[in-house]
């Protein structure tokens, strides 16, 4: 008890940060990946490069992500920045991936009957491609949230804030209190954001 | 008069230089059916789908109402030309009403006279638009379905509708039932249409003409009667092939 009434309102800070940091990734990362997983279904020779890249970015360490971002001359003055800028690479592949499976998976009698009945480009994709892409783009989102809101524990490395301040703490001081007060809400928030986007996600989904 | 459609030696190759098309030239009279006769692969389709330019000729020109339909603007020339095919291609998260009425949607006219004209249609291809009008495409048979994608073909009343294989996936009764829903809907709209089947009944029964193709050319183009008395070998095979089954089974 005593622990909490002293670090509760930490706490409550620490969380409120990790979740800003990685909303602003998610929101970023959606506004870059989405169109460009569309532009791919457009132009699928440049499908194998880009998502390529992106794969990569996904197998970096996240410790030596943050590592390269810190000497780099705008991101490196705030370490907010850094982190940010690391999530928005971690969530592009599953956001990209998704989006660009989703809209390829279409039964093709579907976009061929839409193409014929004369819709514009840009009708078949919010009409149609969209929608029907809807539920996918969000699973990549999904993924994309709750791998961002595990790896913005180590944003704290670079002292960007966020719970896994209270975890690098609490390892220095091997006081194992303070590393579960960081990682639990870090759990809960991952495991909240998946079920809530999960159901989301049921909504979103078109039955065939 | 103009025909509604005129295929003048038109030619498509596919990418790696086949030839899918060879020379095509017919000439298709506004107000009747015709319909493409012939084997898969030999070009039915891929004719059909030259008229709303979702395939381009290689060669030769395609003439709609007098126009080469290369000059027309693509989405205006699709917009004027109903599209069916075996698939239904049915938007699945639309509803039935949404279906029928999206080529009004797209061209962003109000949603009560949509509503209403799909309305209409639902009722002129055989479904009750109270019943059906606010049901999701999987909620409906094969038939249904295949209706509410003709009444979308006819939403924007297009002089030329192009029908793919429109009744192919469909058990004989509801095929026929819907080959009757058809050509009565036919008699009374006047509607250019090309059909295309591999069923030589359905082309006997619904066409004023049958094309019939073979590896991409065109080997006849005759009435129903002219067809079933031809001695043509390609044209005598493929009614052979059809009767054979009666044939067996008399002996």
């Amino acid at each position: 008890m005593n622990f909490l009434s002293r670090y509760g309102g930490e706490i409550a800070t620490l969380t409120v940060e990790h979740l800003w940091l990685t909303a602003a990734a998610m929101l970023i990362a959606t506004a870059i990946a989405v169109p460009i997983g569309i532009g791919l279904t457009r132009s699928r020779r440049w499908a194998g490069p880009i998502l390529g890249i992106a794969n990569v970015l996904q197998t970096i360490p996240s410790l030596a992500m943050f590592g390269f971002l810190l000497p780099l001359p705008w991101l490196g003055e705030r370490a907010a920045r850094i982190a940010i800028v690391a999530l928005i690479a971690y969530a592009l592949l599953p956001i990209l991936r998704n989006t660009y499976a989703g809209i390829r998976g279409i039964d093709p009698s579907i976009i061929e009957v839409a193409r014929a009945l004369g819709l514009t480009d840009t009708q078949r994709l919010l009409k149609v491609e969209l929608p029907l892409a809807a539920s996918f783009i969000l699973a990549g989102l999904r993924t994309a949230t709750v791998t961002c809101i595990g790896i913005a524990t180590i944003a704290a490395a670079v002292g960007a804030g966020g719970l896994g301040e209270l975890i690098f703490r609490g390892v220095a001081s091997v006081d194992n209190r303070l590393v579960l007060a960081g990682a639990l809400p870090a759990a809960l928030l991952a495991l909240a954001a998946d079920a809530l986007l999960g159901l989301l996600e049921h909504r979103l989904r078109v039955r065939a | 008069m103009t025909p509604a459609i005129e295929f003048r030696a038109v030619s498509v190759f596919s990418p790696e230089r086949r030839p899918l098309l060879e020379n095509i030239s017919l000439s298709i009279e506004a107000g009747t059916t015709t319909v493409f006769l012939g084997r898969s692969g030999s070009g039915k389709t891929t004719l059909l789908r030259t008229v709303n330019r979702m395939i381009a000729s290689t060669r030769g020109d395609i003439l709609v109402d007098g126009t080469l339909n290369s000059n027309t603007d693509l989405i205006r020339l699709r917009r004027g030309i109903g599209y069916v095919i075996q698939e239904t291609g049915l938007f699945p998260h639309f509803t039935v009403e949404r279906n029928v009425g999206i080529v009004l949607e797209a061209e962003g006219r109000p949603k009560t006279p949509r509503i209403q004209r799909s309305h209409e249609l639902l009722a002129a291809v055989g479904l009750d638009p109270a019943t059906f009008a606010q049901r999701l495409p999987h909620q409906l048979s094969g038939g249904q379905r295949q209706r509410v994608g003709l009444a979308r073909s006819l939403a924007a009343d297009p002089g030329i509708l192009l029908m793919d294989e429109p009744f192919g996936a469909l058990d004989p009764l509801t095929r026929r039932e819907m080959q009757d829903m058809l050509r009565d809907l036919l008699a009374h709209l006047r509607k250019t249409v090309l059909l295309v089947t591999h069923d030589l009944n359905e082309a006997l029964y619904l066409g004023d003409r049958i094309a019939l193709l073979s590896e991409g050319k065109l080997i006849a183009a005759l009435t129903p009667q002219q067809f079933l008395a031809s001695d043509r070998p390609e044209v005598r095979t493929y009614i052979d092939a059809f009767q054979r089954g009666e044939q067996v089974a008399r002996q």
